[in-house]
């Protein structure tokens, strides 16, 4: 699918005759390009997984990653343009530290939500800059209460329970709708999200990746951390596992 | 002066406004709502003290249209603390914030001047203040009634008013719960008397 602006895409102060600003949309198809981000709210907390494509083994492992601590109890995927999400992220950061600062105590997600995607917006109004490559989704854990937002380049918010940002994001989101994910709790869905993200992991056009997996919630206390490494080593085992029993059944199937 | 108890707290202050030694108001109200379940007492300098409520009156405010939520009494405290330190060369203001949030439940913060800020189980302030420090440290206990703070508070203020000549007048009482707030007023002869001399 492509469609050809014809004069009204070059800047983003243009709309064009039916409406649209072509400018966010090409924005939002650099994030469909990008490797796949999935995030799960479940009963007591969040979950992220990110695939995060590894383009040449000479890469130190666990550079570049996508997601980020904005204050100790939010947390944020990215899917997209890497360095513009990282300018994001200190835009947030500065803002979490600000509020706690004026008014002690931790910024609430829905009021950071708000103020990032003000931001977001306000770069899709004029022709000198352009809008954000990326979508980010927004994670927290707060007075027993989890909560997730996805911002898209156009800077407008949605709460969720699941999404899934990028290449992949139509299967993903298949897997995901599968869960019951508002009983689950996020010990049992960080095994689901690292299934996920392994199915949906194309063998074929990109080769190998690593797989980033955070949480915020109950079982952390409310601080937004990368899950630990034995629960990852789980989780993948659990993933690779489902995999190869799917493989077989399919096998099995044809024979 | 403000106490806690288990679902709320106990706000009182006496009337009395002096410019000298003339009383220019003897019925003031000394306490000041910023928002619907926070008040704060006022001492030192009456015009810093509304002005500073005012401006801490309009960012809780528009923190509760933009988070649709009540605001916390630590927000509020908080705020007064910025404003406090910040100009504390140009202010004179004593401050002491009570309320009740869903969060924390009752609470009360002492912003003396210089906006130090810290939360206390009681909190006194004014020039009245300096005479009671020994009666209300012998009589306060942690875990009493709503009506045992009001008996505290009403008997600590009418000690400092007998004894302060800045301070004096009606005493004015607000109980802030999560009902919300109730006001009182104690004239004259209802005001306690202790030893006259």
């Amino acid at each position: 699918m492509s469609s050809i602006g014809t004069g009204y895409d070059l800047s983003a102060s243009q709309f064009s005759p039916d409406g649209r600003v072509f400018q966010v949309e090409y924005a939002i198809k650099a994030v469909d390009n990008s490797s796949t981000a999935i995030g799960i709210r479940g009963k007591n907390g969040v979950v992220f997984a990110v695939e995060n494509l590894v383009t040449s083994k000479l890469y130190e492992k666990g550079a570049n990653k996508r997601i980020f601590s904005l204050d100790t109890h939010v947390g944020m995927a990215m899917g997209g343009l890497l360095s513009d999400a990282r300018c994001l992220v200190d835009i947030a950061r500065t803002e979490a530290a600000n509020y706690r600062s004026q008014y002690g105590s931790p910024i609430p997600i829905k009021y950071l939500t708000d103020r990032v995607s003000m931001y977001m917006h306000g770069y899709t109004l004029y022709s000198a800059i352009r809008p954000f490559g990326c979508s980010i989704i927004l994670g927290s854990y707060e007075d027993g209460q989890p909560s997730m937002y996805m911002l898209d380049p156009s800077g407008v918010p949605w709460g969720y329970y699941g999404i899934a940002i990028g290449k992949a994001r139509q299967a993903a989101k298949t897997e995901i709708e599968k869960l019951n994910m508002q009983e689950m709790t996020c010990e049992e869905l960080v095994k689901e999200a690292a299934k996920i993200i392994h199915i949906v992991h194309d063998e074929v056009k990109d080769k190998t990746f690593e797989l980033e997996l955070s949480w915020v919630g109950d079982m952390t206390k409310g601080r937004h951390q990368l899950v630990p490494d034995d629960i990852k080593a789980e989780a993948e085992k659990y993933a690779k596992e489902s995999l190869a029993e799917s493989d077989e059944s399919e096998d099995e199937d044809m024979a | 002066m403000a106490v806690e108890f288990d679902g709320g707290v106990v706000v009182g202050a006496d009337s009395r406004t002096t410019t000298g030694s003339y009383i220019a108001n003897r019925v003031t109200d000394k306490l000041t709502k910023v928002a619907d379940y926070i008040y704060c007492c006022r001492s030192g300098s009456a015009a810093d003290t509304q002005a500073v409520s005012d401006i801490v009156s309009y960012h809780l405010d528009f923190l509760q249209s933009e988070t649709q939520e009540p605001p916390l009494v630590r927000t509020a405290a908080h705020l007064f603390k910025g404003m406090c330190y910040q100009y504390r060369d140009q202010l004179s203001a004593g401050i002491i914030c009570a309320g009740w949030d869903k969060k924390d439940g009752g609470q009360v913060y002492s912003i003396p001047i210089g906006g130090m800020c810290v939360q206390q189980p009681f909190a006194i302030g004014g020039s009245g203040s300096t005479y009671i420090y020994g009666y209300v440290d012998s009589v306060f206990k942690t875990g009493m009634t709503q009506e045992e703070c009001m008996k505290f508070v009403t008997n600590s203020l009418a000690l400092a008013m007998m004894r302060d000549g800045s301070s004096g007048g009606v005493i004015r009482l607000a109980i802030i719960t999560q009902k919300g707030v109730e006001r009182k007023v104690i004239v004259g002869s209802d005001i306690p008397r202790f030893y006259e001399g």
